[in-house]
């Protein structure tokens, strides 16, 4: 990897730091330790579903709340600031701080979700006083999560190279909700008919996947998720995530920035 | 060429290639996860839990659960099911979401009440979720008219059907059907004449093509066992005159027994068998008759893939 993209993925990150991003790790820490101890005192026999269901739930929803709001102001920040003519001043190319960027706040999500995973694993070493096996298909849950921050980041980074920071985390927002009932859109697009059945499965196949990504509840359950499933997902988030970077690149190298 | 020309297409190619990349790996997975949204969404099988889910937005998620059970019952009906153990909470959930669904109560009890592989065999939970529909909308003399076909045709309690039937043909805008039926069942309610009359007016009252094929369907099963019945006796009187059985219906033509040599009502001649039974030549093409099948011929078991539910 060039190092000007490592150079700028840094700088992503440290000003995400900056900025308190982490901050909301104290919000996801008293959550999770109240929700033990509630749940502890409330209910029977279902206390590491609870904890499992809303533990991983909230790492979901806090990662995606700060990729968007943070993913909207990568490029509109930059420039506002006027920084970006600096950097693009510099043997930098456009597509170079566009992955960079993409990188950093990647980069800031895994950090982010690695310690909200470590609150979720000791509210349930809490609640259950030992971990068991199944508890490891929760590990597989979290890494989809993040393959999930990985295709959000990159689509609010698309929309942020042309729209404004507003419209960005409107239309980032729509695509997450629309992506998680994904596979019931295939569904109403296999019952359709004629020209409506091959429009429908365009706009299918086009949204994000996030159904599949999503496997909180069954593991929650603790169902195991099988190897292909990890293989495709990953494989899946990789590509899309690289055709919305792709997006992205394209929109901004014709950007006109003066 | 020039390099910001260079990344453009390079951009471009790569754009298109993971586009394709990732729609291939999304069909790939949906048929490793064949069903699992289903799974999924019964770990919350509460239908009061998810109605305060769903923020408000509960005819939405009525639509979204209608939508799953249709192609739930789609999809094992498609593969001849002998069981649909889903079916019955996704239409309970459907309609707590949004009671005034009638088209779930109405559609849903025709998936749930007959016996598999053309339904669920589960003609009490149908009654149930009928029953429910007309608490929600007793105006709707359309699920009177579904709760007097189960009873009728799943249950056999003509007096229970009756009652459905004329309490329904109270109802505002009742079909004239209804009248017809209350007093049909209420008087004969085992004949045949009866069933047709109910397969009629199933025809002519739908909008729905995949009922109204089902009711021709029944209709011309209704006419090929009435067939067979009459065949049989024109053959016993046959052998009565002549003391041996006919070797085809030609015979039977020739001394008068019959008019002319019978088809079936898909069109093709039955078959007169040595030892005087009456069978119909495609029993595949009549999926509901009772009579003129080859010995052993197992009718649950479908030997033509039925159409998927569209609706």
């Amino acid at each position: 990897m060039s190092a000007r993209i490592v150079h700028i993925a840094t700088n992503t990150f440290r000003e995400a730091v900056r900025d308190r991003v982490l901050y909301n790790l104290i919000a996801f820490a008293l959550l999770m330790m109240g929700a033990s101890i509630l749940v502890g005192q409330i209910s029977i026999e279902i206390e590491r579903l609870v904890v499992i269901n809303l533990g991983l739930t909230a790492v979901s929803l806090f990662g995606m709340v700060i990729a968007i709001f943070i993913g909207i102001g990568l490029v509109s920040k930059e420039m506002d600031k006027r920084t970006l003519y600096t950097v693009l001043s510099r043997p930098v190319r456009r597509w170079e701080f566009i992955v960079g960027k993409f990188c950093g706040l990647a980069g800031t999500l895994v950090v982010n979700t690695f310690f909200m995973a470590i609150g979720v694993f000791l509210a349930l070493l809490y609640v259950s006083r030992h971990l068991q096996k199944p508890d490891t298909w929760v590990l597989v849950a979290l890494y989809f999560i993040v393959l999930q921050f990985v295709i959000i980041t990159a689509l609010t980074l698309l929309f942020s190279s042309f729209s404004t920071p507003l419209l960005s985390a409107v239309f980032a927002f729509s695509l997450f909700v629309i992506g998680s009932f994904s596979e019931d859109l295939r569904g109403f697009a296999a019952m359709a008919k004629g020209m409506s059945h091959w429009l429908a499965t365009g706009v299918a196949y086009l949204v994000p996947n996030f159904s599949a990504l999503n496997v909180i509840s069954s593991v929650a359950h603790g169902q195991p998720v099988s190897g292909q499933l990890i293989l495709f997902n990953t494989a899946y988030a990789l590509l899309y995530a690289a055709t919305a970077l792709c997006g992205a690149v394209l929109v901004f190298e014709h950007r006109n920035l003066k | 060429m020039r390099p910001s020309q260079r990344i453009t297409v390079t951009a471009s190619l790569l754009l298109v290639v993971c586009l394709a990349g990732s729609a291939a790996l999304l069909h790939r997975t949906d048929q490793l996860r064949a069903g699992a949204t289903l799974e999924e969404v019964l770990y919350v099988s509460s239908p009061k839990m998810l109605k305060r889910m769903s923020l408000g937005y509960d005819g939405l998620l009525a639509d979204i659960y209608w939508t799953r059970a249709v192609q739930y019952f789609g999809k094992k009906h498609h593969v001849g099911a002998a069981h649909y153990n889903l079916l019955a909470p996704l239409l309970e959930i459907t309609t707590a979401l949004d009671p005034r669904l009638t088209v779930a109560y109405e559609f849903g009890a025709n998936f749930l009440s007959p016996q598999p592989p053309n339904g669920a065999g589960m003609p009490d939970r149908a009654v149930d979720l009928v029953e429910t529909g007309i608490r929600a909308n007793p105006d709707e003399w359309r699920l009177y008219y579904s709760l007097g076909f189960i009873h009728y045709m799943e249950r056999k309690d003509y007096a229970a059907a009756a009652q459905a039937f004329q309490r329904g043909s109270h109802a505002p805008n009742a079909h004239p059907w209804m009248k017809l039926l209350a007093a049909q069942m209420a008087q004969r309610g085992g004949d045949l004449e009866t069933a047709r009359m109910m397969w009629t007016a199933t025809y002519e009252t739908t909008p729905d093509p995949m009922i109204k094929s089902n009711a021709v369907a029944h209709l011309r099963a209704l006419q090929a066992d009435e067939d067979v019945t009459q065949l049989v006796a024109a053959i016993e009187r046959f052998r009565e005159r002549t003391g041996h059985l006919p070797v085809s219906f030609n015979q039977l033509v020739t001394v008068g027994l019959l008019p002319e040599v019978p088809q079936d009502p898909t069109g093709q001649p039955y078959r007169l068998m040595p030892d005087g039974r009456v069978e119909v030549r495609y029993p595949e093409d009549l999926p509901f008759i009772q009579k003129g099948l080859p010995p052993g011929y197992d009718s649950s078991v479908p030997k033509v893939k039925p159409e998927p539910a569209s609706k």
